[in-house]
């Protein structure tokens, strides 16, 4: 009764029943806190307390405490906030746009990434709202009638967008995710032995019980939430470029930035995605789930898209030649050449050049390898931003005004303290909710192969072959051999 | 009210949608049928029709975008004209992006919203689950039975005969 398919590797490696994978998911939600787990919570919740630290200072001297100048009044801020956004899209790719291409292979990476783009959000969100200073005022955004009269907010405004954009993005996400963690909540809930976990994920499950008539509602829902998802991810970063495309600065009036920008987007979060990922499987111990062939299709992605912001990087480059506007040409000179020239430098190497070692093979089924090289594109996209925005910013149209931008400090405080944030939010995540999709990954489960051994560090041709020579067929315990198969009639 | 219940456990999805057929066919009514993951094909062995959820969602979209469209021509247009830019103050072009936003965003709420109040899925402290292992491995056909249980030791054959490996009977007060 099982599909093996003679050339796609398995998507679920050493063999899982239906109730393997359940046991194992489970399993990390039932269980105490391992201690690796603490430790990193630990890590987490102290870089939360810089943030706090960070945020009572912003907030309590002003964005004083910041770096800014008259001349560079966005600098890390804003660079952390596009950073932040942009991790976020991997989630929504993996799990609306991958879902549209029927890549089965999402569906044990999908919840993670998800709760990925949640809490990346909610981390950039932090940014345009402490900028404002009196973040208490932040309802301002919204077109709310004023007690003076009727002054509505400016529709004209890409900030404004920006705030349609991300917040349509945020609730749509959450909603999404919420909707795929209905169905495993109810199995921790039939599974639960104590009485708190019992009612709460009870109260979490919605009263979820696998009704083929949910089921049916339930793939519908997920199918428009995937369709609506897609447009909506390309239009978040979209609009995001857009506070920079339609400026008059040198360096952002360009009209490749937003399919720059969502390049560079899914570019940063798959880099993110890999960085979790490669952690969450050990940690959990999931190494059947997300396999070498996951982590390899997720590299492939990684360099796809790192090539395509290689190629705009340089056609901006062009462009800026080719316009014969002398204040672009002297931008993009000033960039690669003037005092931001490391920066440049580190944005270059970072994701232009390291992730064509893609190329290799035996990059590709590293993990140690990838691990680097995750961090490494995190690190090189968001110089990328802090390029694009202080060395744009720094140096206009008036000498007299050119300036440098040194952070704060407090700077780095947010900064450094929104990772805690996200990683305290990541890890409370993945100790109470399931971090793999256990339903999606049931329907998966016969396109795997039985007596597959897991994969080691080495992906030889020879292994594979042995594997699928030798395929066992799936037996279930208490189904009668000769049970009746209609394979016609039920694709 | 108590309903009573044969639950045929069936371990296999291509068993189960066999033996869907196979009672349906003999005539019996199935009252659900429960599966750790939405199985392929269920719908048209149980005769589930397909979702209206998909129109639903086109309505609440199109509400969207004649909110947003409205909102920002009223607001900018006639509540309160200001000439921003040299731009008209209706500058269409510029009101695309929050028309599209919104027409997501009421798509999908309002879609997801529809879904959990027609499937009547809400938080509760105890939900009724005829049998626990259905969000496990099991995959669960219910088939009512009348205040006898009289069809039970049929039923129980027809399960049998199409591959269940349990017949349970069960009650269920609230449902």
């Amino acid at each position: 009764m099982q599909h093996v398919s003679p050339v796609r590797e398995p998507l679920v490696t050493s063999g899982k029943t239906y109730h393997d994978v359940t046991q194992d998911i489970c399993y990390q939600v039932e269980a105490a806190p391992n201690v690796r787990w603490m430790g990193a919570l630990a890590v987490a919740l102290v870089l939360l307390g810089v943030f706090f630290y960070s945020v009572y200072r912003t907030l309590w001297y002003g964005i004083g405490e910041w770096g800014l100048n008259k001349t560079i009044g966005w600098a890390w801020d804003i660079t952390n906030f596009v950073w932040w956004v942009g991790i976020g899209h991997a989630g929504t790719l993996i799990s609306a746009v991958l879902l549209l291409f029927r890549q089965k292979w999402r569906s044990s990476i999908n919840r993670a990434a998800e709760a990925m783009t949640i809490f990346a959000v909610i981390c950039a969100a932090m940014f345009p709202v402490l900028h404002m200073g009196r973040p208490w005022l932040a309802f301002y955004v919204f077109p709310l009638q004023n007690t003076l009269g009727s002054l509505w907010a400016n529709f004209n405004s890409p900030l404004l967008w920006d705030v349609f954009a991300i917040s349509t993005y945020f609730t749509v996400s959450l909603v999404f995710w919420y909707t795929g963690l209905v169905p495993d909540f109810a199995t921790i809930r039939d599974r639960a032995k104590g009485k708190i976990a019992k009612v709460s994920y009870s109260l979490l499950s919605f009263g979820w019980t696998g009704s083929a008539k949910h089921w049916s509602r339930y793939e519908t829902v997920s199918l428009i939430l995937a369709g609506v998802s897609t447009p909506l991810v390309l239009s978040v970063h979209t609009i995001v470029s857009m506070d920079f495309a339609t400026s008059v600065v040198p360096g952002w009036h360009t009209t490749i930035f937003p399919p720059y920008f969502v390049a560079g987007a899914i570019f940063s979060g798959f880099a993110m995605v890999l960085t979790l990922m490669l952690i969450t499987r050990v940690v959990f111990k999931l190494e059947d789930y997300i396999t070498l062939e996951h982590i390899a299709l997720m590299n492939k992605i990684m360099m796809t898209t790192g090539s395509i912001v290689g190629v705009a990087y340089i056609t901006e480059f062009f462009i800026a030649w080719y316009s014969q506007v002398e204040y672009e040409q002297y931008c993009f000179i000033n960039r690669a050449t003037g005092p931001y020239w490391w920066a440049y430098a580190s944005m270059m190497t970072c994701n232009v050049i390291t992730p064509q070692l893609v190329w290799f093979r035996r990059v590709r089924y590293s993990i140690l390898l990838t691990f680097i090289l995750s961090i490494i594109v995190n690190i090189g996209m968001w110089f990328e931003r802090f390029v694009i925005i202080v060395s744009s910013l720094h140096r206009d149209y008036l000498p007299s005004s050119w300036a440098m931008f040194s952070p704060t400090s407090i700077d780095v405080g947010v900064y450094v303290g929104t990772i805690g944030l996200f990683f305290t939010l990541f890890l409370l995540f993945a100790k109470f909710f399931p971090v793999i999709n256990m339903a999606e990954v049931k329907t998966i489960l016969k396109y795997t192969v039985n007596d597959g051994p897991t994969y080691g560090g080495t992906n030889d041709g020879s292994q594979s072959a042995s594997r699928r020579n030798s395929p066992t067929p799936y037996s279930t315990p208490g189904v009668p051999a000769s049970a009746p198969v209609n394979y016609d009639k039920h694709d | 009210m108590t309903k009573r219940f044969a639950l045929g456990i069936f371990e296999d999805e291509d068993v189960l949608l066999h033996a869907i057929d196979n009672v349906r066919g003999a005539g019996v009514k199935i009252y659900d049928v429960f599966s750790p993951y939405p199985v392929h094909g269920i719908d048209d062995a149980l005769g589930i029709e397909r979702s209206r959820l998909p129109i639903a969602a086109f309505f609440y979209g199109l509400c969207g975008l004649s909110f947003a469209l409205w909102m920002q021509i009223y607001m900018l247009g006639f509540d309160w004209p200001m000439i921003i830019g040299g731009k008209p103050n209706i500058a269409l072009p510029a009101f695309i992006p929050v028309s599209f936003e919104l027409t997501v965003f009421f798509t999908c709420h309002g879609m997801v919203i529809t879904f959990y109040t027609i499937s009547k899925l809400y938080p509760r402290i105890k939900t009724p689950v005829l049998d626990a292992r259905s969000t496990d491995d099991k995959f669960v056909v219910a088939i009512e039975l009348d205040e006898t249980s009289s069809q039970l030791p049929k039923l129980t054959q027809l399960l049998r005969e199409n591959g269940a490996s349990e017949v349970n009977q069960k009650e269920m007060t609230k449902f």
